[in-house]
């Protein structure tokens, strides 16, 4: 590894590293504003220009609140649990690539931090330990809404999974490598997944449904529902703990929407705009603002559902997850399959 | 026990509940570039109607001096014992003014008693509802802040004039 290398190396972590965290912060205003729009109200507007400045407030807010830890509470599960909701979230930050590779000492310099080829196993691998922060944090909290909300989104999140990781497969199928640099390479120099009729369009739609559950959304929220559970697996949590559980579900909706747009929609790539552009660095920079227009738009669709939908009964959740998601996800990989072999696609 | 089930049938269409769930997404939509309901408060002050009945004030005549005779009505009417008057002589031709007129607005219920007794439409109430402070002492109203130039309170004489018919009867 050269010193050029090196130095790109630590710059690309630390920029990197740090989109998720603001992109976070921005979500949390986002959300506000978006919800406040839908509602005929105006949202957060005082801090700063358009309320920019709110999460700032926000933060400042949690550091200087009170920390309660109830009587009966693990202590030391009820500290970790926090710490094991955010941290996953955001280590799967590592494998996405945000945009076409440059070039470093004239060789290919990959965006991800860290360009594994096994970048799903990564991302699946990840996604399985986020269900632990919740699952500790409402058992630990010794409260009986903490541990159904817990309980509850254990359940959802195992049951979705199952599917999310099929239409995956699906994906890697089709683009024929793992690594998600070489997926969106692959999908910029044929078609998007999107648009490969029916079985991508399917696992598309799969996929996004199940990352809805995955990160315990609006209309699968029943982890921290609060008709029902009060708060959910976060009731007895309180400042910077119950704010890293926040941190924690936005940027698995973050890294949600990231994979979306690396899977389906040709991350970076627009319709051969951009992929074909002689120079790399105009070529990298604007791929990385086109990979963010597309989350944006994930992140969006996440907020835009909540306000719309109603949530879930707990019955119609698992009949939706075990009958219908995953019967149909596994056929869709059938059909990948066959129409794979038969050279169709 | 027998049991009604009140279920629509759903259409296809309906049961596949993708349709409908773009309809909702659709709707959500529009709403976001509607017009905005809120009010922006400390900028955009509601200006409340003339039969709102807020902070009583004592009307200044156009020489600077209170309509008020300090005949009592209003201290005498008040439910909440909120309105004391010193009255003292003064060479006008009403003989009579208050020396000291304070209103406890701690204790005012904003019941508007006093404006429908006074026989000199000289305590009218006015549509200022902003009537929250930091201290008890600030709350209690003098004449000095009660007066008020009758020209601010045109519009609601008129309208308790039109509403009570005081003269008229």
């Amino acid at each position: 590894m050269t010193t050029a290398v090196l130095i790109a190396t630590i710059i690309k972590v630390v920029v990197f590293f740090h989109i998720a965290p603001i992109m976070v912060s921005l979500l949390t205003l986002a959300e506000r504003k978006v919800s406040a729009w839908i509602q005929f109200r105006y949202g957060p507007n005082r801090v700063g220009p358009w309320g920019l400045f709110q999460p700032i407030a926000d933060g400042l807010k949690f550091f200087f609140k009170e920390e309660v830890v109830p009587e009966g509470a693990n202590p030391i599960l009820f500290r970790l649990a926090p710490a094991l909701a955010a941290g996953p979230a955001m280590m799967t930050i590592a494998v996405i690539p945000f945009t076409f590779p440059i070039l470093i000492d004239g060789q290919p310099f990959s965006l991800a931090i860290a360009d594994l080829n096994i970048g799903v196993l990564f991302f699946i691998a990840m996604s399985g330990l986020a269900v632990y922060g919740i699952l500790l944090g409402g058992w630990a909290s010794n409260n009986k809404w903490s541990l159904l909300g817990g309980l509850r989104s254990s359940a959802q999140m195992i049951s979705y999974e199952l599917s999310m990781m099929m239409s995956v497969i699906t994906v890697v199928m089709l683009t024929g490598t793992m690594n998600l640099g070489e997926m969106f390479t692959y999908q910029a120099h044929h078609t998007w997944v999107l648009f490969m009729f029916p079985v991508g369009t399917i696992a598309f739609v799969l996929f996004l449904i199940a990352a809805f559950a995955e990160t315990n959304r609006l209309p699968f929220d029943l982890a921290e529902c609060e008709t029902e559970l009060v708060g959910g697996f976060h009731t007895e949590y309180s400042s910077m703990k119950f704010a890293l559980f926040f941190m924690g579900e936005y940027s698995a909706m973050f890294m949600m929407s990231c994979l979306l747009a690396t899977f389906f929609l040709g991350g970076p790539s627009f319709f051969g705009l951009i992929e074909n552009m002689d120079s790399i660095w105009w070529r990298a920079i604007l791929g990385f603002v086109v990979f963010m227009i597309k989350v944006g738009f994930f992140l969006f669709f996440y907020i835009w559902v909540r306000w719309t939908l109603p949530r879930f009964r707990w019955d119609q959740l698992m009949y939706l997850g075990w009958k219908i998601l995953l019967p149909l996800s596994i056929l869709n990989l059938t059909a990948t399959g066959i129409l794979i072999a038969t050279g169709v696609l | 026990m027998k049991v009604k089930r009140m279920e629509k049938k759903l259409s296809f269409m309906e049961k596949l509940s993708i349709p409908e769930i773009l309809k909702g997404l659709s709707i959500t939509f529009r709403n976001m570039f509607k017009p905005k309901v809120t009010r922006l408060y400390p900028e955009e002050r509601y200006k409340a109607p003339i039969a709102l009945k807020g902070q009583p004030l004592l009307v200044e005549n156009e020489d600077g001096t209170p309509r008020c005779v300090a005949c009592s009505m209003c201290e005498v009417v008040c439910p909440a014992l909120a309105i004391t008057i010193k009255a003292e002589e003064t060479e006008r031709y009403i003989e009579r003014e208050p020396e000291e007129f304070s209103i406890d607005m701690l204790r005012c219920i904003l019941c508007g008693l006093c404006e429908e007794v006074c026989p000199k439409e000289a305590i009218i109430m006015s549509d200022r509802y902003e009537l929250a402070n930091f201290t008890r002492e600030s709350l209690v109203f003098h004449k000095d802040r009660l007066m008020t130039p009758i020209k601010e309170l045109e519009g609601r004489i008129r309208f308790t004039k039109e509403k009570f018919d005081k003269w008229h009867r």
